[in-house]
């Protein structure tokens, strides 16, 4: 049993109950035990001065790869985790693209006890939505969701049989969990290594068009209408995307979507010179594109923020452009990345970008936290919006290096993290 | 400084003054392959690697001829007899071969941007012999060579590439080192064979051979890679031949005589019938001269050689 804590002085800001002012926080017994004003802690209480920094329902990222297990020597589910509350995050939904795929009940609870060892971010684990994410057979969804899943996906490909995503759809609705889907053509994108479009002309590479994406998109929401069923699709990359998704919410099919960090902030011309950081799947795509997912996290047609945490191993990175793995580290760096291309740029305000980084991920995935309301789990990130800081990768807690942003300075960083109550990080002065 | 730096990766970005002092090199060391004895001792004592990572057979041997005739050391690494197929990265092996203390590199290799990568890591002069289906800078210097010569300078005159541009790295080098020199640049073929962003490089587009053929002073054309039909770019190389095969019945509608290029090995009867690839306007040999003699001014202007003592390297002898 941790002490309670007592956090003064700082701008509370939890849009779940509309609340932006300066404040106290008092956490007592791993939850939330009063918000607002001045409190008089009780005896014995940590008190810890937020004077200047944003105090915010702990930021939640539920696009992440922990490579555990399987891939232990680029990643654990112990450094991703403690990765994540260097960036301010207190929990992260674990992709199953794992060796073995986390496609049953054991390595669902496996990653979830890993996650609770660790002790730093809360780790939710996915299920697969097919055994071996082949597409083929649907994976047990009622007993993962026993041992701990939260949703279910194949990312990192799509679930090209509609049957199969029509039934995933169908079934998952029991369990009262969101499918989660990678939305690609796979023979439209096959042996992509980019966006398609003026750049990888020039670099005499085979890119991926637009539409590879935009046609699953509109086939999920296609399929979730039918079903009723809840579809939320990852990394939306394209303007044709976010229209599509727009659509789909005027009809009233339950569809959520998500955006990473680096699609709002990078387009393909971060390529040129064969930077194979900028290499991911979905591509960094064009301005037209960034702006049209800016746009659609500010109207609310995309939900929430991601980072698609993906680490590799320097070796896997250091080599041709079209041999390199696709994917980027994003936990250290997404808070600052967002700031910086988000809220200062006017896009979004300190409260919307919360709400799209802590309480809509919760809600949209029924996870404890996102909100500060009494009686809440004590979940908190505290960070500096205004605090200016150069990208240093090899200060990095995760095992992956593999940025594109190395060397950027960006404006925002988190300063504590809390956990239950329990302070699980705290920057460097 | 010298006129092209540490390493030829590319076109994309030459200045219209590095193009031509590279062109205006290659010219009179031409002569040199004209001789009794084929040999300047320009590059004494330099080693220089052909590393091919793709099988290469006249752009390999036209490096090997051009890196003797000016008396360097040359040592081929083939991909079947190197490391690589051992799992040894790109880096380790260009790493392992710098350890024996080279001075030049010239590498093919199926992966777009590897020259480059290979570049940023090595000391030695790297020169691109065709990466992926980036670039491909000698063959582009050496088809300008040959249409200067021909249309009697370049500025102004109308080149059309023909075929396969999507998956070309010919295409590529060419469209930038024309432009360079002010010529006017257009593409011919199916769709499919197109990048959808053709135009946002700056040329223009046919999408029948016929009308290309009444623009063009010059067609370049491509070779169509026969696995272009088995992944479905195209129905059939039958097919390929009827709509925009070059051949003699639609040269001799053309309003002048147009020059015909072709970067080899050639189709013969699917991009180009025989008795336009033998006729009196096919320039396809001289432009296998030229690569000699282009590549002969690459390695000496990469060595550090002022572009104006070109002239004394070509009277010397051994």
């Amino acid at each position: 049993m941790t002490a309670p804590l007592l956090i003064t002085g700082g701008r509370l800001v939890d849009p779940s109950q509309g609340l932006d002012a300066v404040g106290d926080l008092l956490l007592v017994d791993g939850k939330v035990a009063a918000i607002g004003g001045q409190i008089a802690g009780p005896e014995g209480a940590t008190r810890l001065d937020a004077t200047g920094l944003v105090v915010a329902p702990g930021l939640i990222d539920v696009h992440v790869h922990l490579r555990e297990p399987g891939r232990e020597e680029v990643e654990t589910v112990a450094s991703g985790a403690q990765a994540a509350v260097a960036g301010g995050f207190t929990g992260v939904c674990a992709m199953p693209n794992t060796k073995p795929v986390t496609d049953n009940q054991a390595t669902v609870g496996f990653v979830k006890r890993q996650g609770e060892a660790a002790g730093f971010a809360r780790v939710y684990p996915y299920g697969a939505i097919t055994v071996g994410q082949m597409g083929e057979t649907l994976a047990e969804f009622g007993e993962m969701v026993a041992a701990g899943a939260v949703a279910v996906s194949d990312d990192g490909k799509p679930v090209e049989n509609s049957h199969i995503m029509r039934t995933a759809l169908e079934y998952a609705q029991t369990f009262g969990i969101p499918v989660v889907e990678h939305c690609e053509v796979m023979a439209l994108a096959h042996g992509g290594a980019m966006h398609e479009g003026t750049v990888s002309a020039r670099l005499g590479l085979k890119g991926i068009p637009g539409e590879a994406e935009e046609i699953d998109v509109i086939r999920c929401i296609l399929l979730a209408k039918l079903t009723t069923g809840h579809i939320h699709l990852c990394h939306l990359s394209t303007k044709g995307s976010v229209d599509l998704v727009r659509w789909g919410k005027e009809q009233g099919v339950h569809v959520t979507a998500e955006v990473c960090s680096h699609h709002i902030s990078l387009t393909h011309e971060a390529v040129e010179g064969y930077n194979t950081n900028a290499k991911m799947n979905p591509p960094l795509r064009t301005a037209e594109d960034v702006a049209a997912l800016q746009q659609g996290l500010k109207d609310g047609t995309i939900d929430l923020l991601v980072t698609d945490h993906a680490p590799h191993h320097y070796d896997e990175k250091e080599r041709e452009f079209a041999d390199a793995p696709n994917g980027i580290v994003g936990l250290e760096t997404a808070l600052g990345v967002n700031i910086t291309w988000l809220v200062e740029r006017g896009v979004l305000t300190i409260p919307q970008m919360v709400d799209r980084m802590s309480c809509l991920p919760a809600k949209v995935f029924h996870l404890p936290g996102g909100t500060l309301a009494k009686g809440s789990v004590a979940d908190v990130t505290l960070f500096d919006p205004s605090r200016r800081w150069t990208v240093d990768p090899t200060r990095f807690k995760s095992k992956g290096r593999n940025t594109p942003y190395g060397g950027q300075t960006l404006t925002g960083q988190a300063i504590s993290t809390i956990v239950g109550g329990r302070v699980v990080y705290q920057l460097a002065p | 400084m010298t006129i092209l730096g540490k390493d030829l990766l590319g076109l994309a970005g030459l200045s219209r003054e590095q193009v031509t002092a590279i062109l205006d090199v290659a010219e009179p060391l031409r002569a040199i392959s004209e001789r009794a004895i084929k040999k300047v001792p320009t590059l004494r004592g330099m080693t220089v690697v052909n590393l091919f990572f793709e099988p290469s057979t006249r752009t390999r041997i036209s490096f090997e001829f051009a890196e003797k005739r000016m008396s360097a050391d040359t040592v081929n690494v083939a991909t079947a007899a190197s490391s690589v197929s051992k799992g040894e990265t790109l880096v380790d092996t260009a790493r392992n071969l710098e350890a024996m203390r080279i001075d030049m590199v010239v590498i093919r290799h199926p992966h777009s941007g590897a020259a480059r990568f290979l570049a940023e890591r090595i000391e030695s002069n790297v020169i691109n012999a065709g990466d992926g289906t980036h670039e491909h800078p000698t063959q582009g210097l050496l088809d300008l060579l040959t249409l200067r010569e021909k249309l009697g300078g370049l500025e102004g005159k109308r080149i059309c590439i023909v075929g396969d541009v999507l998956h070309s790295r010919v295409a590529r080098s060419n469209i930038w080192g024309l432009k360079a020199m002010g010529a006017q640049v257009a593409v011919c073929g199916p769709r499919s064979l197109l990048p959808g962003a053709i135009r946002e490089l700056g040329v223009e587009v046919f999408d029948r051979i016929e009308t290309a053929i009444e623009w063009a002073d010059a067609l370049n054309i491509l070779r169509l890679q026969l696995e272009r039909m088995q992944l479905g770019y195209i129905p059939s190389l039958r097919e390929y031949n009827r709509v925009f095969g070059v051949t003699r019945a639609r040269l001799e509608r053309a309003p002048r005589d147009l020059v015909i290029l072709h970067p080899g090995p050639m189709n013969r009867g699917v991009e180009i019938d025989s008795d336009v690839a033998d006729g009196p306007h096919s320039v396809i040999l001289e432009q296998v001269t030229n690569g000699v003699a282009v590549r002969m001014a690459v390695l000496y202007l990469l060595a550090g050689n002022a572009p104006a003592l070109a002239d004394a390297a070509k009277g010397a002898t051994v």
